[in-house]
């Protein structure tokens, strides 16, 4: 059951692919065969040069949605090339938003199973093996699927590094979604963009976290600020979230991000096993919390047992008087 | 206003505080002490039955999947309000994927003829996240994942979508399939009235072979895939640990220094 032509969502925001897809690229590069990518929106040429870049050699465009959420048009598309008999032996979707949707609709539509959360992809035997992080990441359970292809993994972010391949340009052809019926009549009718300044929280090189031992909303500033100042982007235990204190799009954890940064910070997280899903595999960690006991110290690489009312206006002045 | 039909999905799953364990021989979740209902659908039956409430009248149905013929979680989910309750058990199901789950779930919403179908972006024990899109899609409905807010205008949903960015807003024409995510409302405690009139309230119990559901597509064979190992995940191991005594902040500074972060 050799895979040798693996497809790979490529989404794209700004202009550019995501980096998510720039991973699973790399990752598919790797598991051997051929690597093309599905793409939709209404400048897919524009990505062209960026996906070759990293060893796709052909774009399947499904082009311009039309106001429509991606999930039903896009898998309608790459189930009409599958079911053509140009499909691949595997696609990999990146843990997204859309590309949850996409996976879901297209497994009814081949009526082929799913895995998702899968964290890391080996092959065996001739065939995928799925790494999935279960239990708060304390335990790594493998599976792989026993029907036919193509195999539909939903991978999260993070799990492998982007490297480019030096590749030429892909081949852009349209693969354009039939006729959807009902399903499709979901439209997006306005989009609403949060102000973000500094780097986005999953590409961000530091990371600085707060929960709910900072208090209360207001105290957020603080990890705002130290953010700003360390050039990171500021992130959240789901406990604030919930809250209210912070939007969704700042969680950190098995039901929010996964950072991987060189610096990660948590000030006044306790270090649930959810939480630390999301950020264990940081390079380096640091956790502030007054408790001694908190499981965050655990894998904290340094570890300060104190207030963050005391320590993080103090970290924040000092910064302020170097720069 | 018209009076509007809701159908939450609503997992029942161990304790969350309980340690999970997977049993040693088929590698499934072992479920078999009491379930409770899944914190995360919670607010998808909040939701409804605020929608309901909001379109004047309607009936919240509950459907759950759950072996042993689990009704506790369900009971909690009557107890805050809703009117009746589908139950899919059957031992046939045991070790069925997410794929298999949304033939069951389907099958059994098309029985109620929802106007809205709500579930969770992805429940508290398995996360999948994929079965109830994978419901839609085999409703043939249309679907909106992820929402923050969620208001019903006459026969159209409107809704705004978590985005990377910031959110969309997403119309959609009824009847679909709405997945919300955790914090949107506050859910209601049951009072003691809901809980004594929840004990009896109908909750339909139904096995694979009522829904028409073909043996093969359910269970271990159904899923097409297979655990091959588990193993214990590489473990991290803590570092330096410092009392702060007024000098932590300077600690860090340094850390930082040698990570040529700074
Ligand atoms: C299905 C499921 C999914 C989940 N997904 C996620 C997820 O994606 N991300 C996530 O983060 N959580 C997630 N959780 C929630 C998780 O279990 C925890 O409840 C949450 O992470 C706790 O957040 P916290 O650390 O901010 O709060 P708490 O656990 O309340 O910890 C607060 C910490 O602050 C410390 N503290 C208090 N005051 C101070 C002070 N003045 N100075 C310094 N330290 C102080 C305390 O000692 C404590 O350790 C999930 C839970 C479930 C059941
Ligand atoms: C650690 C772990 C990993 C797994 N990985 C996979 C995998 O990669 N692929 C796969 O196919 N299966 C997987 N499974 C099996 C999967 O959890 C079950 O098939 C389950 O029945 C449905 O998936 P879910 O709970 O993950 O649903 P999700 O898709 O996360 O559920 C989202 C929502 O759908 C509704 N819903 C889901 N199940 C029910 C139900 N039984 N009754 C009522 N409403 C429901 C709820 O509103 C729920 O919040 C995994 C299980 C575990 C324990």
């Amino acid at each position: 059951m050799s895979v040798d032509k693996i497809w790979v969502l490529a989404e794209v925001t700004d202009g550019a692919p995501i980096t998510t897809s720039l991973e699973l690229i790399t990752a598919a590069r790797s598991l051997g065969g051929t690597v093309e990518a599905v793409a939709y929106g209404d400048d897919t040429a524009s990505v062209a040069a960026a996906l070759g870049a990293y060893g796709v050699t052909t774009v399947h465009d499904v082009g311009d949605l039309a106001g429509s959420l991606p999930g039903v048009p896009v898998a309608a598309s790459i189930a009409a090339a599958v079911e053509a008999g140009n499909g691949p032996g595997a696609i990999l979707f990146p843990a997204t938003y859309d590309g949850r949707d996409i996976a879901g609709r297209l497994s009814v539509k081949l009526d082929r199973p799913v895995l998702t959360n899968v964290v890391d992809l080996t092959e065996a035997d001739g065939g995928l093996v799925s790494q999935h992080a279960i239990f708060g990441g304390t335990q790594v359970l493998s599976a792989r699927f026993t029907g036919e292809g193509p195999q539909i993994f939903v991978v999260r972010a993070k799990s492998f590094a982007a490297e480019p391949s030096g590749g030429a340009a892909a081949e852009v052809v349209a693969a354009p979604a039939p006729d959807t019926g009902a399903s499709n009549a979901a439209k997006i009718v306005s989009r609403h963009v949060e102000e973000r300044t500094g780097p986005k929280l999953d590409e961000a090189d530091v990371v600085v976290s707060g929960g709910r031992g900072l208090g209360d909303k207001d105290q957020y500033v603080l990890i705002e600020e130290l953010a700003t100042l360390l050039k990171g982007a500021p992130g959240a235990s789901r406990a604030i979230v919930d809250a209210g204190w912070v939007p969704y799009s700042h969680q950190v954890g098995q039901t929010g991000k996964t950072v991987k940064p060189t610096v990660y910070l948590a000030c006044g997280i306790s270090g649930a096993t959810q939480h630390m899903v999301g950020m264990k595999n940081s390079k380096n960690i640091v956790a502030i919390n007054k408790d001694q006991d908190a499981p965050i110290f655990s894998v904290a690489d340094l570890g300060i047992v104190g207030d963050v009312h005391k320590v993080l206006p103090q970290l924040i002045e000092a910064l302020k008087a170097r720069s | 206003m018209q009076a509007m039909n809701v159908v939450v999905c609503v997992k029942q799953i161990p304790d969350p505080a309980a340690p999970p364990a997977l049993d040693p021989g088929t590698k499934n979740l072992v479920r078999a002490g009491k379930l409770i209902l899944d914190d995360s659908d919670a607010y998808g039956v909040e939701m409804a039955l605020q929608l309901a409430d909001a379109a004047g009248g309607g009936e919240v149905t509950l459907v759950s999947m759950a072996p042993n013929g689990e009704t506790s979680g369900l009971r909690t989910a009557l107890a805050m309000g809703a009117a009746k309750a589908i139950l899919i058990s059957d031992e046939s199901l045991a070790g069925t994927d997410a794929l298999g789950t949304a033939k069951v779930l389907a099958a059994a919403i098309k029985r109620a003829e929802p106007d809205l179908i709500l579930a969770a972006t992805e429940s508290s024990d398995g996360y999948t996240g994929t079965t109830p899109v994978q419901v839609a899609e085999l409703l043939g409905l249309p679907s909106v994942t992820f929402a923050k807010k969620v208001e019903v205008n006459g026969d159209s949903v409107k809704v705004e979508r978590q985005t990377e960015a910031g959110y969309d807003e997403v119309e959609c024409p009824l009847p679909a399939l709405v997945t919300v995510t955790a914090g949107v409302v506050e859910p209601r405690y049951p009072s003691f009235k809901g809980i004594m009139a929840a004990k009896s309230k109908p909750v339909d119990t139904l096995t694979v072979a009522d829904l028409g559901i073909a043996a093969d597509q359910v269970g271990a064979v159904g899923a097409r895939q297979e655990v091959t190992d588990v193993a214990e995940a590489e473990a991290r191991s803590a570092g330096e640990i410092v009392t702060d005594e007024g000098e932590g902040y300077a600690r860090i500074i340094e850390f930082l220094e040698q990570l040529k972060v700074l």
